[in-house]
């Protein structure tokens, strides 16, 4: 046992575990985050990109000194057959200047001088420490156990932010093992290209940067998604599958990120790179229903740990620091009050349902499930936009009127009118 | 001790009491090419209790002149007396360069003469070379785990010391009727070369386990072996051939077998003529420990791995079946090792 | 009983890249670390501060980065840590170092005499091993290398016996205090440090000794005072790959057979009927 009591011991110092740190040790609690990596951000992956209101919230201004890589003013999705693609893209001058609206990041740079952050306020981070459990006293979580000799510590209130394999949640059963259903496996490889080459082959000057998300065939039928990003001087590239979608195909990922790799349309624009690194990670995409309990006795569940997610939206890293900011919230209310209690700390639940978080999870709870039965929106829809598009573009002595109804005989022949109707009803149910 | 003054190179005479150690042999050899560059003399000093044989043994390794000081307080081997003994002889004679097998006894004793000098050294040398315009010398080492050789030089200094590791380089032949001079040196005893006693000594001839720094053949296992009953196979390999077992770092930490077998970063760096890697991946913790073998075979079943980018030879396949058919080869062939 | 260990801050080596242009290392990006051998050092001191009380007290020579490694060996459980730290000592050779290290030694004798210094055999990245036996010469402490073991610490009578392994023996010294070690890696396993430790270091702030502290004669520092300097440095030629021959089921014979053939051919085998004496 540590002979001193902490306020708050915060589990995993990620994004949701630093933005909770830094508002609670502004206000003068004391904080202490334990984080199993040997620093922070070492053992944390994501696609790669960062939102800036979320951590906005937490630092003003923090894109002016944090370590990031360029700043996001294009971003396209790509609706891929083994041939074509269709894209849809988007690009802003008023995304190029302050306060920005998104950044390419390393998280192992980004989380890293995040908690540095924390420190700078007075938090305490120690590394390479990993919480093995909870300590529990009349019901009330009063206490975290770490494997190491004195490794007890007392505090008020735990958070706990230790990430998508959370044993913490799975130890106060709040929520289940996680099925292969909702998780989503992603695999990502960084690949260092010149700057120069960069801003040419992505139309960028400067330290613009540029997003693709892909979909259909590069995930060979499964339910799945493929990226780009643009860093300074690499290009994040991957691709993910629900994890019961590979153990379906059997497909090993790295399998699929190699063909991904070689697709005639991407491969140009990672040609002559080296690569650097490779990365992987599990992503939750809990069902809206099944989400856990993030509040108990004692205690809050932030971010991946709490299954917050969005991946229609890539979004995911700012929902575990908003959760983190209003786990914060909550405890300073708390503290106010000396209310621990499971009811005191309701209160979060409150604010998640207030702020985006649970209300973007609740529009998107059906999205999963269509998707996962609807497996020609990668299958099918894509081939039959692509045939229709061709059409289109293919300039021939066909009068445009004959081009119109040949364009509706091919996407008749892939699939049913009256099966495109019920899928696009349902995709729309789905979505709004 | 500056420039002007200094003539010669001197050579420190390891022995084990009865003979020459294999490294002062090696350095009376590079120390015969140095000194025929540099048109001077070569000398070894030679620090014991009744060392004439040994002195006369180091002549015929080409010492031109031995300084011996004989005591009964240099029996065996402590760090202060055998400094003060060195320093005073270099004091005297003042050689240019001053050669020391880099051994544990040498590069303890290395350490405190350079010091006490004031003079520098290099040590574990793989190379050395002389200018004889500039009588400067070339002293040549690995550096960052083997990753980057660098050649050093003390410019101003005088001697300008190195040590260099047993079997790296050639040992020269003895000739019986070489002649040279023995120079006996006094020693006046001084209090603080009694302070360390060495109270026992457990010589271990045959040691606990393998000598791997000397084995001419290293037939090693990996995690690839996938069973602790292969080295059994690879046992009848190394038998065949006259070598030891050598082991990457997983099998140990398995407790397959010893870590006096282990090979790489954590454990032995080795320097046989023919190393037999099996089963072992080539991670760079392991070939930082053996890749200067003068003949690498590599035996895995994944063709990819990294150590075949290091093998002189490598074969893919089933280990279990390819080393007793080597074994049988061997044996049938009666082969051996041509020598270095 | 003042106890000091001293150590050094070096690259992961392991992880160090050439960079195929310039010839020169990679040093961005590579992981820095104690050295390893130094962490032996720590742990013993830790156990003679177990066994007979007293302090212990880390040094390390390194620009402002070696911090980072002392705030570590401080979560092990030293009590303070002193980072050798300034312009001037940039560029040492061994002999410039241990002149530093010396200093600081006299400097920590003011506030409790030293009686013995702990160091690992070798750094990981200069691999001289001749810090501490420079040291112990310079201070004229007992000086004991390759040391596996001690068994016994007398502080009535000031007096360490150790056990020392060479290449052909086990030798038992017993030397005077003070003294210096350097302890082989078989001596022991490093601690796994305690929360209690790790929150200490968390909150440790090192103490910076620069050349003003240390009463240093730069003349005897850094690139100034080091007789040896670097000529040049190159990558140590790769080897080349060989070659790879396959066997599949079956024909593991064939592909031995071929690889000695080779090997006979190249003179590296010699066959039984007429093999060469020796």
């Amino acid at each position: 046992m540590v002979d001193e009591k902490f306020d708050i011991v915060i589990v995993g110092a990620g994004p949701a575990g630093i933005s909770a740190a830094i508002p609670l040790a502004k206000a003068g609690l004391k904080v202490i985050v334990l984080e199993r990596g040997e620093y922070p951000g070492s053992k944390n992956v994501m696609g790669g990109i960062l939102y800036r209101h979320a951590a906005d919230e937490i630092i003003p201004g923090f894109y002016k000194e944090a370590p990031l890589e360029r700043h996001i003013i294009k971003q396209s999705i790509w609706i891929m057959t083994k041939g074509s693609a269709f894209q849809v893209g988007y690009q802003d001058l008023a995304l190029d200047r302050e306060p920005y609206n998104s950044f390419s990041v390393f998280r192992a740079n980004f989380d890293n001088w995040y908690a540095g952050k924390a420190k700078e306020m007075g938090a305490l981070i120690v590394n390479e420490t990993v919480v093995e459990g909870l300590i529990a006293e009349n019901g009330r979580i009063v206490g975290v156990r770490t494997g190491r000799p004195d490794g007890d510590i007392r505090c008020d209130v735990v958070v706990i932010a230790d990430g998508v394999n959370s044993l913490l949640t799975r130890d106060l059963n709040l929520r289940c093992e996680l099925t292969p259903d909702s998780v989503t496996l992603a695999v990502k490889e960084i690949i260092n290209l010149d700057e120069a080459a960069i801003n040419q082959r992505f139309s960028l000057t400067g330290l613009q940067g540029s997003t693709i998300e892909l979909v259909g065939e590069i995930t060979q039928g499964m339910v799945g998604i493929g990226f780009i990003y643009t860093n300074r001087k690499s290009i994040s590239i991957g691709i993910g599958a629900l994890v019961s979608e590979l153990k379906r195909t059997l497909m090993r990922p790295y399998e699929l990120l190699d063909s991904f790799k070689s697709h005639p349309f991407v491969s140009p624009l990672i040609e002559g790179g080296e690569n650097r690194e490779y990365l992987a990670h599990i992503i939750p995409e809990i069902e809206f229903n099944k989400l856990p309990k993030p509040y108990g006795s004692g205690f809050l569940v932030a971010g991946d740990a709490a299954g917050f997610g969005n991946v229609v939206h890539r979004e995911g890293s700012n929902l575990a620091m908003t959760s983190g900011f209003l786990a914060a919230q909550t405890i300073l209310r708390a503290k106010e009050r000396s209310d621990y209690s499971e009811n005191s700390l309701s209160y979060y639940k409150h604010l998640l349902e207030r702020s985006y978080i649970l209300k973007d999870m609740k529009k998107y709870r059906n999205l999963k499930k269509y998707l996962e039965t609807h497996k020609e929106i990668f299958t099918v829809y894509p081939y039959m936009l692509s045939d229709a598009v061709r059409e289109l573009f293919i300039v021939d002595n066909i009068p445009k009127k004959e081009k119109q109804k040949k364009i509706i005989k091919v996407a008749r022949k892939r699939r049913q009118v009256c099966k495109i109707l019920k899928d696009l009803y349902h995709g729309f149910r789905a979505f709004w | 001790m500056q420039n002007q003054d200094s003539t010669g190179v001197l050579v420190y005479l390891e022995h084990n009491k009865t003979e020459l150690a294999g490294v002062a042999k090696e350095l009376l050899g590079v120390g015969r090419i140095l000194t025929d560059k540099l048109s001077t003399k070569l000398a070894g000093v030679l620090i014991g209790n009744r060392m004439e044989s040994i002195a006369h043994e180091a002549i015929k390794f080409g010492a031109e002149i031995v300084y011996m000081n004989e005591n009964e307080i240099f029996e065996n081997y402590v760090n202060r007396p055998y400094t003060s003994a060195v320093v005073s002889i270099v004091k005297k004679y003042k050689p240019e360069i001053f050669l020391v097998g880099a051994t544990t006894q040498g590069r303890d004793l290395a350490g405190s003469v350079a010091t006490e000098l004031k003079t520098g050294l290099t040590a574990d040398c793989t190379e050395l070379d002389v200018d004889p315009n500039t009588r400067l010398l070339y002293s040549t080492r690995p550096t960052f785990g083997g990753n980057l050789m660098a050649t050093i030089l003390c410019e101003t200094k005088r001697p300008q010391m190195a040590t260099v590791r047993p079997r790296v380089l050639e040992m020269p032949k003895p000739d019986a009727v070489r002649k040279g001079e023995i120079l006996t040196e006094s020693y006046t005893i001084k209090d603080r070369d009694i302070k360390v006693r060495l109270l026992e000594l457990i010589e271990s001839k045959s040691q606990e386990g393998p000598d791997l720094e000397v084995a001419n053949v290293i037939v090693a296992g990996g995690r690839g072996l996938g069973d602790p009953k292969n080295f059994a196979i690879l046992k009848e390999l190394a038998d065949a051939l006259g070598g030891e077992l050598g082991s990457s770092r997983p099998p140990v930490e398995a407790g397959w077998i010893g870590h006096a077998n282990q090979i790489g970063q954590t454990g032995l760096t080795v320097r046989p003529r023919l190393y037999i890697a099996c089963g072992i991946s080539g991670a760079i913790q392991h070939t930082v420990g053996m890749r200067n073998s003068d003949v690498i075979i590599a035996i895995n079943s994944d063709h990819d791995a990294p150590i075949f980018n290091i093998a002189t030879y490598g074969i893919t396949g089933d280990l279990t079946k390819i080393v007793p058919a080597m074994t049988e080869e061997v044996k049938k062939l009666r082969l051996s090792i041509s020598k270095r | 009983m003042h106890t000091v260990v001293c150590i050094k801050q070096v690259p992961d080596t392991t992880s160090v890249r050439i960079n195929p242009e310039t010839n020169a290392l990679i040093r961005e990006g590579v992981p820095s670390i104690i050295n390893p051998h130094d962490l032996h050092a720590i742990e013993e001191a830790l156990r003679i501060k177990e066994r007979f009380g007293g302090r212990v007290s880390v040094i390390s020579m390194c620009p402002s980065q070696g911090e980072k490694s002392l705030k570590k060996a401080i979560s092990y459980g030293i009590d303070e840590a002193y980072l050798l730290c300034d312009r001037a000592f940039a560029g040492a050779d061994t002999l410039a170092t241990t002149y530093v290290l010396a200093q600081a030694i006299k400097k920590l004798d003011e506030i409790e005499k030293v009686k013995l210094i702990l160091c690992g055999t070798q750094a990981i990245d200069g691999e001289t091993g001749q810090v501490g036996p420079g040291l112990a010469t310079r201070l004229g402490f007992s000086q004991l290398t390759y040391i596996t073991n001690i068994p016994d610490l007398d502080i009535d009578n000031q007096e360490i016996t150790v056990i020392r392994k060479t290449e052909r023996a086990r030798e038992k010294l017993r030397a005077p205090l003070p003294a210096l070690i350097t302890l082989r890696d078989e001596a022991n396993e490093i601690r796994y440090s305690s929360l209690r430790d790790l929150i200490r270091a968390e909150r440790y702030k090192v103490i910076f000794w620069p050349k003003t502290v240390l009463g240093i004669d730069e003349s005897q520092t850094g690139f100034k005072g080091s007789p040896t300097k670097v000529f040049k440095t190159y990558v140590t030629p790769a080897r080349e790959r060989g070659e790879i021959l396959s066997s599949e089921e079956g024909r593991e014979r064939k592909a031995v057979a071929e690889v000695i053939e080779r090997l006979i051919t190249t003179g590296f085998f010699v066959k039984g009927n007429d093999a060469k004496s020796g």
